[in-house]
């Protein structure tokens, strides 16, 4: 079988072995294509609806009528495909009574009529649904007589076939592995084990065309005689050419990779330019110096995040990235920087948002009145607990004389923690700093 | 003061950092060379013997990583601080595996610079809270069959003290926190950077092959 790696989502019915033969399932193709037009079976399906017996949803290559037959008398389906297959090829006479049989049958209950081969489903199907025709219409024009002849049409069909293979390319699937652009048209071609498979194949179909071809034409006794001169045709030809075609192809991929790397370069260009630009423009315009570091810092923390961040959906709810976040914000409002460090990592939940926002509070507690000229943010996820501390080595106050702008942050710290099940102690002495703690078990 | 007696190299490709610093440690060490890229670092380090090499992280051809590598291939005592643009753990890990003996960033004061140039010229290490943080993350839980004991797995105190230190504690107040001496504090985080540096935790050198640093 070609071509495996296309045949994601190519579901056999389980009943039936996996190797079909080419020709049966060619011809129950065929089948396929001389089918009636829908709202005539259907007519006619009305009138006999009383012997009817039922398709099978699961068990199907085109309607199910087989699998629905092997299912009521108990032989099996591929039996009964066969016999469908073999009954055709004679007289066409097995198309008709399948077309009985399917008109005679009600559709199958469970399953959705969703038509298993439906042409826009894949490529590959399109591609067997398309072979299949031709090589039915091949035998059908045999089969009138206008025919040149048998040592002429097969050699050339097994070779279109292998050309077909070849040619035909499918961005998706052949796009390196490596995720670069290839360096050499050799490694163009064969860069995906997909696209290597199908060169090979294409070339034995086609070496497997031009045997038969010479030796259906030519008597073997000549056949050297006819041999040698290709071969020597091919050698010549190749060494005009090759050279030439070879520099083509390294032109076509040296501006493919230039190309690429310009877009790089252009999306670097914006980036840079929305951001590092903005802020450096800004900072001219700055005259506090404090002001001066933390759009500084903002920057860093974004151009950071930029080249080596994770991004997208794996990052976006930890508790880590919810930190860092949270720092850079309150970094941003308050222009005191916010060391903030994670140990441990989970997904984020409710519970821990609060935790988050309590730390928060915290932070911009300690930003706005420690006088200190950074903050820490440590937050460790251990196997019980977590726990947060946000510290700064300020100016600290008497928790016994607590002034009353800062008494309420901290009650609504330790409210919002309590709500939660956890934990807030805020342990601060006049000149020593202020370390608000935060614990929260794990699970309650 | 006996800080005038201690020599220091200055290893960076920014011209503005060089002077900056210069200034702002010329009266305090020696300053007895500078280079701008790897080449002429390796070459002055290794004819000027410098007690201490401040060391740009980010240079072309290999940046500081090449800088001591070349170095301690003929003087495997040198010492050096590496000087980042910023202390996350992706620029400083490899430093600090190759044998940077700590970092700072660039955004530091200078009398913090100052403490810390004399912090590893006395033989102790530099730890900064996001440095404490990823020790703590990459030593995280016990080993299930350690290749050296020794080294793959941090003490309960060491563990205490990398805590307080990525809690923003300076040594002075882990010290006073734990009710240890400054010094019992210092020998801890030198014995956590050999545990760092030498370590074949699984942790840290799948960390390091991720990146691509080693």
């Amino acid at each position: 079988m070609l071509c495996e790696h296309r045949y994601e989502g190519f579901r056999f019915r389980p009943a039936e072995p996996a190797k079909e033969s080419h020709i049966a399932r060619a011809a129950t193709r065929d089948d396929e294509e001389t089918t009636p037009t829908k709202s005539s079976s259907r007519q006619l399906r009305q009138r006999v609806s009383g012997f009817a017996f039922r398709r099978s949803a699961d068990n199907r290559v085109l309607t199910g009528t087989a699998g629905g037959l092997a299912e009521i008398t108990g032989i099996d389906p591929t039996v009964v495909r066969m016999a469908f297959v073999v009954l055709s090829l004679g007289s066409g006479f097995g198309i008709v009574l399948y077309l009985f049989a399917w008109a005679w049958s009600d559709a199958a209950t469970g399953e959705a009529q969703r038509p298993r081969w439906s042409i826009t489903e894949s490529p590959l199907r399109q591609a067997t649904a398309l072979g299949a025709i031709s090589f039915g219409l091949l035998l059908v024009v045999r089969g009138t007589g206008l025919w040149v002849a048998d040592s002429l049409v097969w050699p050339l069909a097994l070779a279109a076939f292998g050309a077909t293979l070849i040619w035909v390319r499918n961005d998706a699937t052949d796009s390196p592995l490596s995720g670069r652009a290839p360096t050499n048209p050799l490694e163009a071609v064969f860069a995906s084990k997909a696209s290597l498979r199908r060169t090979a194949a294409g070339g034995l179909f086609i070496l497997a065309g031009m045997g038969a071809l010479l030796s259906a034409n030519v008597p073997l006794s000549r056949a050297g005689l006819v041999l040698v001169p290709i071969l020597v045709t091919i050698v010549g030809v190749s060494l005009i050419f090759g050279p030439w075609l070879w520099r083509l192809a390294q032109q076509l991929s040296d501006e493919r990779r230039e190309r690429i790397r310009s877009e790089e370069r252009s999306e670097m260009a914006a980036h840079l330019h929305d951001s590092v630009l903005q802020t450096l423009a800004l900072i001219q315009r700055t005259d506090d110096p404090q002001k001066v570091s933390s759009l500084a810092r903002v920057q860093e923390r974004e151009l950071r995040a930029w080249l080596f961040g994770q991004s997208g959906d794996a990052a976006a709810d930890l508790l880590s990235t919810a930190i860092d976040t949270m720092a850079s914000r309150v970094e941003s409002v308050h222009h005191v920087p916010i060391e903030a460090v994670v140990v441990g990592d989970r997904p984020m939940d409710e519970r821990l948002m609060t935790m988050v926002h309590a730390s928060a509070e915290a932070a911009v507690n300690a930003a706005k009145h420690s006088g200190a000229n950074s903050v820490a943010v440590y937050v460790e996820v251990e196997d019980q607990m977590i726990t947060a501390f946000v510290r700064d080595s300020g100016r600290g106050f008497d928790p016994a004389e607590v002034p009353p702008d800062r008494g309420g942050i901290a009650e609504s710290i330790r409210a919002r923690m309590e709500r939660i099940g956890g934990r807030a102690e805020i342990v601060s002495a006049p000149g020593e700093g202020t370390e608000v703690r935060l614990s929260l078990a794990r699970s309650l | 003061m006996k800080n005038a007696t201690i020599s220091v190299f200055l290893v960076d490709d920014h011209q503005f950092f060089l002077s900056g610093v210069r200034s702002e440690l010329g009266d305090q060490f020696a300053i007895v060379g500078e280079a701008g890229d790897v080449g002429g670092a390796v070459k002055g380090i290794l004819e000027k013997e410098p007690d201490v090499i401040l060391l740009d992280v980010h240079m072309p051809a290999g940046g500081g990583l090449a800088v001591i590598e070349q170095v301690r291939k003929s003087n495997p005592d040198a010492c050096f601080l590496a000087l980042s643009v910023s202390d996350a753990a992706e620029d400083v890990i490899a430093i600090i595996r190759a044998g940077a003996r700590g970092y700072v960033t660039k955004t530091i004061s200078p009398s913090e610079l100052a403490s810390a140039v004399r912090r590893v010229h006395g033989g102790d290490a530099v730890f900064s809270p996001r440095l404490a943080g990823f020790v703590l993350d990459a030593f995280a839980g016990s080993v299930q069959a350690p290749i050296d004991p020794e080294l793959d797995q941090l003490t309960q105190r060491e563990r205490e003290v990398m805590r307080y230190i990525a809690r923003g504690y300076s040594y002075k107040e882990v010290a006073r926190e734990l009710h240890i001496s400054t010094k019992t504090v210092e020998s801890h985080v030198s014995a956590v950077l050999r545990k760092l540096q030498l370590s074949s935790r699984h942790e840290l050198t799948r960390w390091a092959t991720d990146r691509r640093l080693v």
